[in-house]
């Protein structure tokens, strides 16, 4: 049993580890992909053949606030040479916070040969792996994505407004400053963010990064997270769970916890998040 | 006055020199390493909440120390070590603003950092280095009209 199964998650096969990683960085079904909130960090150094997913740049729509559609998901695929035989391990900064999110948007095109590198960069660089400043070049690829599917993962206003009707429950993934308002945006620049501070009424907070160990950015071990989400939050693997932060990003962190760690099959991330709700005239909000 | 400090300026120039994303990059990942750390002298850790940057998630610090002739030296720390962007901000501001007159300082916009990183940032990331722009420029608000006062700010 590897040290990642011994942890206790409902779906192991998700992670990978760096020392996994390290053994395949010539495996030509294996596609290595760095995905930063910072976007200077991949140019100073990244795993050896590991390709670059920039979300601004490649995962969003460039004028609507939406991601890409399937037309873009396959031309992205083309260009960094991935078929559907491809398995993609992302990893990157911030305890893989935009690691988790890019694994996010391709669940939404149903690419689920696709993992995570437990610890993320700061693990690989802990333990003085070997990093590139070449950037990679692979043959393109004519990959053919299926019609994104927003239904299962991904939750809009209205969707969150019956959720919170039917008094489903929430989990508001951002600082406890930002859940209870007191702190919202920049001072001076009050279009950033969002008109009005505080939460979804019913949503529980538990900031995402309680999910991580923060000395190496390795995920916590199945009792360490029920403690967290189910003794704490008080959910329970039957619930119908919508997560939301500011944009979506931090809580697709969460997402992938609830959902393959710790194996919640009816888990939701709400992107337009607080930005959306915050901004939304009469919906309720709590604070 | 207030145009933008001569040196800052000069320094968004060369980056305007450089619209190819990737060279850019390369060009202010160059500029980070440049960096230096707040002198011991000026701030230890632990580092004082007053100079924390609110809402950068680099946990990036600042400090002001004036001059004999009234303008500001500008320092920093960056605690995450993955902050690259943070540093890189760092240099820049350091080296365009410190010493500038309080008045140009003062008036340094927030939007100069899209100008340094294009638009392409993430709102937080926006919002962190648009935060050590305008506490560097609060510092020099603060004390324009003040009588010189010795030791860091």
């Amino acid at each position: 049993m590897s040290e990642i199964e011994s942890r206790g998650y409902v779906n192991p096969n998700v992670l990978v580890s760096t020392e996994w990683v390290s053994q395949h960085l010539q495996d030509p079904k294996i596609r290595i992909a760095e995905s930063n909130e910072d976007p200077l960090l991949y140019g100073t150094g990244h795993i050896p053949g590991a390709v670059e997913i920039d979300w601004t740049r490649d995962l969003n729509d460039q004028v609507k606030r939406d991601y890409l559609d399937h037309q873009g998901f396959s031309a992205l695929m083309r260009r960094l040479g991935i078929t559907k035989d491809t398995t993609i391990v992302f990893y990157g900064d911030r305890n893989n916070w935009w690691a988790t999110y890019a694994y996010w948007v391709f669940q939404l095109f149903g690419h689920e040969r696709a993992r995570i590198m437990d610890g993320g960069r700061i693990k690989w660089a802990q333990e003085n792996r070997p990093l590139s400043r070449e950037v990679p070049q692979y043959p393109p690829s004519d990959y053919q994505a299926a019609p994104r599917d927003d239904k299962k993962i991904r939750a809009f206003r209205q969707q969150v407004l019956d959720h919170l009707q039917a008094k489903g429950h929430l989990i508001d993934v951002r600082s406890p400053a930002e859940y209870t308002g007191e702190r919202l945006h920049m001072p001076e620049y009050p279009n950033e963010g969002a008109l009005r501070g505080g939460h979804i009424p019913g949503a529980a907070n538990v900031p995402w990064a309680r999910a991580v160990n923060p000395d190496d950015g390795t995920f916590k071990s199945a009792a360490d997270l029920k403690a967290i989400y189910e003794g704490e939050a008080h959910l329970s693997p039957d619930d119908d769970v919508v997560v939301y932060c500011r944009i979506g990003e931090r809580s697709s962190h969460t997402w992938f916890v609830l959902t393959h760690l710790l194996g919640y099959p009816r888990v939701r991330n709400y992107d337009g998040s607080w930005t959306e709700w915050g901004n939304l005239v009469g919906v309720p909000i709590e604070r | 006055m207030p145009r933008l400090p001569e040196k800052l300026e000069e320094t968004l120039e060369l980056l305007d020199l450089v619209p190819d994303r990737a060279e850019r990059i390369q060009l202010l990942i160059d500029i980070a390493d440049r960096f230096e750390e707040v002198p011991p002298q000026i701030a230890r850790r632990p580092f004082s909440l007053d100079n924390q940057v609110p809402a950068c998630e680099s946990e990036a610090y600042v400090w002001g120390e004036r001059r004999p002739d009234g303008t500001l030296d500008f320092h920093f720390a960056v605690e995450n070590p993955q902050g690259i962007s943070a540093k890189s901000l760092a240099v820049i501001l350091d080296e365009g603003l410190s010493g500038a007159p309080l008045e140009q300082v003062a008036a340094v916009p927030q939007d100069l950092v899209y100008r340094v990183f294009g638009r392409e940032l993430s709102m937080g990331k926006s919002m962190g280095l648009m935060g050590m722009v305008s506490m560097v420029a609060s510092m020099a608000k603060s004390l324009r009209g003040i009588p010189l006062r010795p030791g860091p700010q």
